[in-house]
């Protein structure tokens, strides 16, 4: 053995370089900064957002805000900032979009999940990516040129821009999210009790609502709020096809207008600073705290399944 | 004739027929899907394919957007794209990193999950006016690509964390122990062995986005996205990166919204453009993963 081998044999750990051990530090500091930049963005979001607003809110009478329909923010002498019906017609939109996709995502989820096997099962999921990648513009282009014309010819609506079209819109565009999520709450349940419910002699169908429905249940809470929460959010395809009107409205045929849209629509046209721009901002600080409890409670309904 | 042990009995008959409609009924949800995402492919391509050509694909707008071709939307949306991923792909992945291979199940931890499933819940709209405010006014970069690609990036953030997690998790544990028993740091064994054998599933994310990305409109409205400019053809290099830009959703928007009498075929041609580019992404995605997926050796 020669001298430097020994040399090597008797230090104990100091193959590396002091280069290489700094170069290892440095890139777990970075990592560790990464880790938490989402926590710092989500903040970011709230506090940008909320500081350009902020300087709005106590000049508001809030209540009157939150539930007049007067939303006259260019009026030259009596300038109205009520959100009521803007909020009535995120809500409706929502809610008759959720009326549509709830049951037919499920359904899918269902089907793709236990009705299905091999190459049907691997389509429909490429099928479902595919629904879920199409451009909300290119929906709202649908809803304008398509939608408009089809609801004007085949249904007693005085206009085909309207309530209607703007739901089915986001019931297309959200039943992907609630099929995979679905899906993979159903998957969740162990294969045990499909296998127990079988020997008992019950159908597929039996399987499904008598012992995966209960078992998922919290999975499939998780999958509709999180369509509810990606249909309150949308904002072009509803800005082309309800009709941008500010409206509470009576039937399905009636166009509305939403919280989003009126961002979208009116951001561009105030001056930076002004009392218009900062109430779009507080509309901006409202969604977000819409969303957000959406997103949690779906967060706690997955947590629930987990625990299980 | 010999009475079968499993006769068929009025109750099993009228369990067959509930399976037969319950089957029939999930299907024909199904089918409520499929059906109208192949009709707006169908119909886009019937209206919009007469118009594009490479000449279509290759000029500025011209005659207020009514004529001329969607060349400098199409590299806008280039631009943003490569930009917002660039950006995002390499703290997404970073972070992810951090959550599998180095975070402790603590109450950090559980605040990173939950802020990266509320990132993803943050309306476009939102993003927008977070881009506006940040972005644009205070850290002063006025509005350019490089606050509209920011602005995406911050978007796209969630979802890259969320695919890569999955990439991360899905590398055996086994494969690190073998490292780290032959004397590897944490950084070496992730560097060396977990990144390499999880890149498929992280690409795939990642590209996954550029699709998402693409077809934003909401969050370039205020940030970067105009509705018209010209540009130098023939170079890839027209934008920099402090110039807006055009972007192919914006302009859809534009055209259908706010050029009056434009040609009908038109938007259907930007549309198509817009929508052929996000699923050849996407498809090339999925072909992607089912090819490293068959290749997997474990």
């Amino acid at each position: 053995m020669t001298a430097s081998q020994t040399d090597n044999l008797k230090r104990p750990r100091m193959a590396r370089s002091m280069a290489a051990i700094l170069g290892e530090r440095t890139i777990e500091l970075i990592i560790r900064i990464c880790g938490v930049s989402a926590i710092v963005f989500v903040f970011g979001i709230f506090l940008f957002v909320l500081r350009e607003g902020a300087p709005l809110i106590g000049k508001l009478d809030w209540t009157k805000v939150l539930f007049s329909q007067e939303w006259y923010p260019t009026s030259k002498g009596n300038v109205r900032y009520g959100v009521g019906a803007l909020i009535v017609g995120t809500l409706s939109v929502t809610g008759l979009a959720m009326l549509f996709a709830v049951p037919f995502g499920i359904g899918a989820a269902v089907f793709v999940s236990e009705f299905s096997t091999g190459k049907v099962k691997e389509t429909l999921k490429i099928v479902i990516e595919m629904l879920a990648a199409i451009p909300s513009i290119v929906w709202g282009f649908i809803g304008l040129s398509v939608m408009n014309r089809l609801i004007q010819q085949y249904l007693p609506a005085p206009v085909g821009l309207n309530l209607l079209n703007g739901a089915i819109l986001l019931a297309l565009m959200s039943v992907p999210i609630i099929v995979s999520i679905g899906e993979d709450a159903l998957k969740a349940v162990p294969d045990s009790y499909r296998e127990a419910a079988m020997a008992m002699g019950a159908t597929r169908w039996q399987t499904v609502y008598r012992v995966l429905f209960p078992a998922a249940r919290n999975g499939l809470l998780a999958a509709a709020l999180l369509g509810v929460g990606r249909a309150i959010g949308e904002t072009m395809a509803v800005l082309m096809a309800t009709g941008h009107a500010v409206n509470i409205p009576k039937s399905i045929f009636d166009p509305i207008r939403t919280l989003t849209a009126t961002i979208a629509a009116e951001l561009g046209e105030t001056a930076v600073g002004s009392d218009h721009y900062r109430m779009l901002f507080l509309i901006g600080v409202l969604l977000f705290s819409i969303t957000f409890v959406v997103n949690l409670l779906a967060d706690l309904a997955v947590r629930g399944v987990r625990k299980q | 004739m010999s009475a079968s042990p499993f006769t068929v009995t009025p109750l099993v008959r009228r369990n067959m027929r509930r399976e037969l409609v319950a089957r029939i009924v999930l299907g024909a949800m199904v089918a409520a899907m499929v059906l109208p995402l192949l009709a707006i492919i169908a119909y886009l391509v019937a209206k919009g394919a007469p118009l594009i050509s490479f000449k279509f694909l290759t000029t500025n707008p011209t005659h207020g957007m009514r004529e001329g071709g969607i060349w400098s939307a199409l590299l806008g949306t280039i631009y943003l794209v490569v930009i917002a991923l660039a950006v995002s792909a390499p703290i997404g992945v970073l972070c992810a990193v951090y959550l599998n291979e180095y975070a402790k199940d603590n109450w950090l931890t559980r605040m990173i999950n939950l802020a990266v499933v509320n990132l993803a819940g943050v309306p476009s709209i939102v993003h927008a006016l977070f881009g506006l405010g940040a972005f644009v006014l205070f850290a002063g970069i006025g509005r350019s690509i490089l606050a509209a690609s920011l602005t995406l990036a911050i978007m796209t953030l969630p979802v890259i964390i969320a695919s890569t997690k999955e990439a991360l998790a899905a590398v055996p544990m086994s494969f690190r122990e073998a490292c780290w028993n032959v004397g590897a740091s944490r950084w070496q064994t992730i560097w060396s062995i977990v990144l390499p054998n999880s890149l498929s599933g992280i690409l795939t994310g990642v590209i996954l986005q550029v699709s998402r990305t693409a077809g934003e409109t909401a969050p370039i409205m205020f940030t970067g996205a105009v509705f018209f400019k010209k540009i130098q053809p023939g170079t890839l290099f027209a934008y920099s990166l402090t110039d807006q830009c055009m972007a192919l959703s914006m302009h859809l928007y534009t055209v259908t919204t706010q050029v009056t009498n434009a040609p009908e075929p038109l938007p259907y041609a930007i549309a198509l453009v817009l929508l052929g580019a996000v699923l050849a992404v996407n498809a090339a995605s999925i072909v992607v993963r089912s090819l490293l997926r068959s290749r997997k050796k474990w």
